[in-house]
């Protein structure tokens, strides 16, 4: 049946693979109609994938050093762009996305610009240029490209502090999903994740990471359309709600009117006993709040999501796989249509689930009914005994205004199959499209920062002379050591303190966007200039966050302050990076220009044909 | 001026075309919200349905057409890959 090597039945492997996906589904729903209960539905699907990923890291052990950093160079474009699909979607945009959208409307929904349009500059400004110089990793680049050991190190620890703030969320979401399928305690919950993300990872580095991050996007993004597309036809959306749900869309705009926008106010929660990170309706759904500081808000955010897109390290090495330049490039275009069939799904659904909760016309409809009542349904008894449902009744008239109604955000995705009816079996496979969107971002980051570690710091600084098993030795212990690290402060719950994921990208944008970008663009950047561009981008970025983040700078300056320009946490990239461009651009033109070698380099690097610039092994 | 440096002007060229588009979709499309949502398409309010998948769209366009022509860039001055290079 499979001649020829693995590469070439790739279409053929993976097809099968969806196939028994698929039987596994329908033998699950038989299941579930013979009487085999909801919650051992739930284990069957997150044992049964993750076993599988688990699988495939066994199978693609390796003892290479290039199949260890870089997948042998050998993924072709069409899978590269479903691996780096599932290594950019987290376990927050699978659970939290459509839940953000239901909650912030259209203000939320900058994030979704700017997770998408980022990519429009890694295909442009970086990927194919830093596949055809051969590099490991996202700091080799830089340190061949600047030369010295300084420069290198300076760029580890940026890409250190962005992915490592990035990682500890993911273990968090591993452990969270795990322990809710499973029935165990988030604690232990979280252990298991991490060997889950270990197994896939350790034995074969990025070939097993890729090859398991193919089949966890198949998951994934089966699980996550599936029910929308149910959803859709069951309440009356239409068969393609992307197209469709215009009249809902404006239906939801009139239901605004109907029960009025009320702010809450912070002392009438405190009063209620609001449990911490739910929330309510309180902004238009489809409506542009007015204003050029609403205007700015938005535009500064995507701009930092996509400039951050486009210097987040476990994103740029997944190009670092293909077989070539041109597929490179290629494959960004695949990834982004693979991101996009999830992201434009997600305000279908945040519609869809929103106006089945908001329309007092549909049978399941809870706003406008009375507290008793809806208090009696099943769904709202289970969330709110797990603290994820709150139902307040502030005005004291026994009946649900939109502002008394708190949820969290992951609700939407995780409860809506079951508002709408839909059977048991679909919130089994969305637990299991969770936990592979979790554990395939978790991987990527765990696998960017301890590749930097090894191949950077240790090999390429530390000890140069060591052999290849001492490599891949040090490599894995690495491994190890970051993601025990990442469980143990994810299951001290510590991550509220670490903050948003949008960190991440202000982080990676202020240190490494321009001395990336510089690399390829300019030539006549020096290491002098990367030096001290990168360093006055992190530390300024990490300063302004320190002052603007009211946690922080209460604990600091015994204040919060006011943002600047309306620039607050999410936004410290938008100081950090020009910062970090004008300082890279002085000190270069200050210092002598780099020789022709480091010339030749980026002439080289800027041509697709010809060899790589940095050997195939060093 | 050299074959290298045609090449490279004219994949620089591509490159701000390139980005003009996406500034376009990414920017300038939401910097008039709230007067564009007056308008509507498939029934959506227009900015509302830029933001929700007009323009993750349109990035998907532009990037199968970029790296088309960046191709077509590569082939004619000679520089495109060849197998087992």
């Amino acid at each position: 049946m499979f001649k020829g090597g693995f590469i070439q039945n790739l279409p053929k492997i993976y097809g099968l693979y969806t196939g028994g996906f698929a039987v596994f589904i329908l033998l699950m729903a038989v299941a579930e109609s013979a009487g085999v209960s909801a919650k051992n539905i739930g284990v069957m699907f997150v044992v049964f994938t993750v076993g599988i990923y688990a699988f495939i890291g066994y199978l693609s052990r390796t003892v290479q050093v290039d199949a260890y950093y870089v997948a042998g160079r050998q993924v072709p474009t069409v899978f590269n762009g479903m691996a780096t699909a599932a290594d950019w979607m987290s376990g927050a945009s699978f659970v939290a996305l459509a839940g953000g959208v239901y909650f912030g409307g259209y203000t939320y929904m900058a994030f979704l610009v700017g997770w998408t349009g980022g990519y429009v500059l890694v295909a442009t400004l970086l990927a194919p240029y830093l596949r055809k110089f051969g590099c490991y990793t996202v700091p080799d680049f830089i340190g061949t490209r600047y030369g010295g050991n300084l420069v290198r190190a300076c760029s580890v620890f940026v890409l250190f502090i962005a992915s490592f703030t990035y990682v500890t969320a993911q273990i968090n979401a591993t452990g969270t999903i795990a322990s809710r399928a499973l029935g165990i305690p988030f604690e232990l919950g979280v252990w298991i994740g991490l060997i889950s993300i270990l197994i896939c990872s350790m034995l074969g580095g990025m070939r097993a990471v890729t090859w398991t991050q193919v089949a966890q996007y198949i998951v994934l993004i089966v699980a996550y359309l599936l029910p929308v597309f149910w959803i859709s036809s069951k309440v009356g959306g239409g068969v393609f709600p992307h197209l469709m749900l215009g009249d809902e869309v404006a239906r939801l705009g009139e239901l605004e009117q109907q029960f009025g926008l009320v702010k809450n106010s912070a002392a009438d929660m405190k009063a209620a006993g609001v449990p911490g990170g739910l929330k309510y309706i309180s902004g238009p759904h489809s409506a542009v709040p007015e204003g050029g500081m609403a205007v700015w808000k938005y535009l500064s955010l995507a701009i930092c999501m996509m400039v951050g897109t486009a210097s987040l390290p476990h994103i740029l090495m997944r190009y670092f796989t293909t077989p070539s330049v041109k597929s490179a490039r290629r494959s960004v275009a695949w990834s982004l249509f693979f991101i996009f069939l999830l992201y434009s799904s997600a305000p279908m659904l945040a519609t869809l689930s929103k106006l089945s909760l908001m329309d007092p016309n549909l049978a399941t409809g809870i706003i406008g009914k009375s507290i008793a009542d809806v208090q009696a349904i099943e769904w709202v008894q289970r969330w709110s005994e797990v603290k994820q449902v709150f139902i307040a009744d502030f005005n004291g008239d026994g009946i649900l205004q939109l502002n008394e109604f708190f949820m969290r955000g992951d609700v939407v995705v995780l409860a809506t199959p079951e508002v709408a009816g839909l059977p048991f079996v679909i919130s089994g496979l969305v637990f299991a499209g969770g936990m592979a969107a979790a554990m395939s971002t978790a991987d990527g980051l765990v696998l960017a920062i301890s590749n930097a570690l090894s191949h950077d710091i240790y090999y390429k600084i530390i000890d140069p002379k060591a052999d290849t098993a001492k490599r891949l030795i040090v490599a894995r212990v690495l491994l190890v050591i970051i993601g025990a690290a990442g469980a143990y402060i994810a299951s001290f719950r510590l991550t509220s303190i670490l903050g948003s994921v949008a960190w991440a990208f202000d982080f990676a944008m202020s240190g490494l966007f321009f001395p990336l970008v510089l690399g390829v663009w300019w030539k006549r950047a020096t290491r002098e200039g990367a030096i001290a561009g990168i360093l006055a981008g992190i530390s300024s970025g990490l300063v302004y966050l320190l002052y603007v983040y009211p946690k922080f700078s209460v604990a600091i300056w015994g204040v919060a302050h006011d943002p600047w320009l309306g620039i607050d946490h999410l936004r410290f990239g938008m100081i950090g990076a020009p910062i970090c461009l004008v300082t890279m651009v002085v000190v270069s033109l200050m210092t002598k220009e780099p020789d022709a070698a480091t010339q030749k380099m980026v002439d080289d690097c800027r041509i697709p044909s010809g060899k790589a610039v940095l050997g195939k092994q060093h | 001026m050299s074959n290298k440096d045609a090449h490279w002007l004219k994949t620089r060229n591509h490159m701000f075309v390139t980005l003009v588009l996406w500034f376009f979709f990414s920017i300038v499309i939401f910097m008039f919200g709230s007067e564009l949502n007056t308008l509507s398409f498939l029934g959506y309010p227009l900015a509302y349905y830029m933001t929700a998948q007009g323009s993750l769209l349109a990035f998907v366009i532009i990037l199968f057409w970029c790296t088309g022509k960046q191709e077509d860039i590569d082939e004619e001055f000679g520089y495109a890959e060849r197998e087992g290079d």
